[in-house]
């Protein structure tokens, strides 16, 4: 009942999306306008929301944390930078070259944050999430220093702002790769959750707890390479999806992932049609309207812990 | 068998096992006691490949184990102090413990197992509810559940009795002896409580300071001198209903 309403929803969502804009549907153009820029759009603001949702959802289970997702662990930053160095030393490389390049930083600077949070003692779940940032703005400054240096101010600001208006055929192709990575995602969903148990569970069950991490952290790292190079960053998303869901549905991946993509599609998705609505005919980042009610909701989780009936042990 | 060669390990420069050599795996209940610090719960965790000893073999059926997947297959561990982050209901816990047998997908034989071991627990009005919703003895509950849906020959338990009330430590041990009679489960459990040892073994390993201090039957074991030397503590052995219970709270 509930998905089917959602998934309404996201149908209801996504034709708003198509019909919003400057351009005139009615027009001669409409053919050209519908399949260069807005059919584009919203299929990677779907996309997007879904992938992103997914990666957060992966990232809290592999680090067994409730508070990290790609942009609390310096998985964004290092792909930014990544991304920043292909640009300035190989501006001529392929969309899907830079993005390699990024995912490959991103990976490291995942590995560097988990080496990290393993030697330090950490007594709160939420210092995880606070090192994350730090060692993220540490990357994210070293980034600002050089695009400073070499004037790159500016783009480095169109990524680091989440923006879907240069999505464009011939410019956007590359992330149905993520929807390749989700459709992975789901099928290892088990072995995912397996992980989330523990060490010693994933261990007793006889997973390999080594290999799955790093293939959970190589999906996440690929995540966030894709949507950084064709989207910028979007934040929060990847921690207010997966939370309301595990609230409701759980941590089973298996079942709870369904729920997680179509919940980060439909967040997205409609943050996107309000970014493009709020001072039509022009447009907001859609990373300021993410960030403005994501921030709201995730104070809302924060305050509102679920209820447990138990005695803790 | 299970057979630990020259097992040693130190956290630290701390040594917790000393050169343990010592064959255990009967079938049947084997307790393993001792005074804290003693090493029971390191050896446990060597034994099934969550410790990497520093030196030192354990061989499993004669064959020294390799691959996690096998290993899970045949013998199952359940830790103590489990902090489970994951929010999963009892169900899918359980379903879980099937998961070295056939990943995620379960057959109808693995649905009757889970459907088996929520029932030998009796966890079936528990079955939906999430993990983190449950009492410490009710999530003590369903990890053992999930430890007995795995089916494996050999179980180590590492003080499944904690956070459990009277009635159920009981009703725990006698389901271990149970499933050790009725489907020859070479169950291994790290006890505090010897008397719960004394009724319920069939054998009793007792460690101190990293070694085997003494093993053997309840009745040679559950004696004044053996109890003394272990714990630094004069007991009153009593024999009730035939089995050696110690009084140690006067």
């Amino acid at each position: 009942m509930i998905r089917a309403t959602m998934l309404l929803a996201l149908v209801a969502l996504a034709l708003a999306s198509i019909l919003v804009g400057v351009g005139d549907l009615g027009g001669a153009q409409a053919q050209n306008i519908l399949l260069t820029s807005r059919i584009p759009r919203t299929i990677t603001v779907m996309l997007t929301g879904t992938s992103l949702a997914i990666a957060g959802v992966l990232m809290q289970m592999l680090a067994r944390n409730r508070f990290v997702e790609p942009s609390t662990t310096g998985t964004t930053e290092s792909a930014m930078l990544g991304l920043f160095i292909v640009t300035v030393f190989f501006p001529g490389f392929s969309m899907m070259s830079k993005m390699l390049v990024a995912s490959v930083f991103a990976l490291a600077g995942t590995f560097i944050f988990i080496t990290l949070i393993h030697r330090l003692p950490l007594r709160s779940p939420v210092m995880v999430p606070l090192v994350g940032i730090m060692f993220g703005g540490i990357v994210g400054s070293g980034v600002m220093f050089f695009a400073y240096r070499l004037d790159l101010v500016q783009s480095l600001g169109i990524w680091m702002n989440g923006d879907f208006s240069a999505v464009l055929k011939g410019r956007y192709e590359l992330i149905w790769l993520v929807a390749v990575l989700c459709g992975l995602a789901y099928w290892l969903a088990d072995r995912f959750t397996v992980v989330g148990m523990g060490r010693d569970f994933a261990s007793n069950l006889g997973l390999n707890y080594k290999w799955v991490m790093a293939a959970g952290f190589s999906l996440v790292s690929m995540i966030a390479a894709v949507t950084l190079v064709i989207a910028g960053v979007v934040p929060f998303l990847g921690l207010i999806v997966p939370n309301i869901v595990s609230r409701m549905r759980g941590d089973n991946l298996r079942l709870s992932m369904p729920w997680v993509a179509l919940l980060g599609a439909l967040f997205v998705l409609a943050c996107d049609v309000i970014a493009r609505l709020l001072r039509y005919p022009y447009e907001i980042p859609i990373a300021t309207v993410v960030g403005v009610i994501g921030s709201v909701l995730f104070i809302y989780l924060l305050l509102n812990p679920p209820r447990k009936k138990g005695v803790r042990a | 068998m299970i057979e630990c060669c020259d097992l040693t390990l130190s956290y630290d420069q701390q040594p917790v096992l000393k050169q343990i050599t010592l064959t255990l795996g009967k079938p049947g209940i084997t307790a393993l006691i001792g005074p804290n610090g003693a090493g029971k719960s390191t050896l446990l965790s060597a034994i099934a490949r969550l410790v990497k000893p520093d030196s030192g073999t354990v061989l499993l059926d004669g064959e020294p184990v390799v691959g996690n997947q096998t290993l899970a297959k045949h013998l199952a561990i359940l830790r103590q102090d489990n902090h489970m982050e994951a929010r999963l209901s009892v169900y899918d816990l359980v379903c879980f413990g099937r998961y070295p047998h056939s990943g995620g997908r379960l057959t109808d034989e693995d649905l009757q197992k889970v459907a088996q071991a929520i029932d030998y627990l009796d966890l079936q009005p528990l079955q939906d509810r999430y993990l983190d919703e449950l009492s410490g003895g009710q999530r003590q509950r369903a990890f053992i559940a999930m430890i007995l849906a795995q089916d494996t020959e050999y179980i180590l338990l590492d003080e499944p009795l904690n956070n459990l009330d009277m009635k159920h430590a009981v009703s725990i041990m006698k389901l271990m002896q149970q499933a050790a009679r009725d489907m020859h489960k070479k169950i291994i459990i790290v006890l505090h409580d010897i008397n719960f040892a004394s009724v319920y073994a069939d054998q009793i390993i007792a460690m101190k300071d990293g070694q085997v201090a003494y093993q053997g039957t309840p009745e040679e074991m559950i004696t004044e001198p053996v109890m003394l030397d272990l714990y630094d503590l004069p007991m009153q052995i009593q024999q009730i209903n035939d089995k050696p219970i110690a009084v140690y709270h006067l």
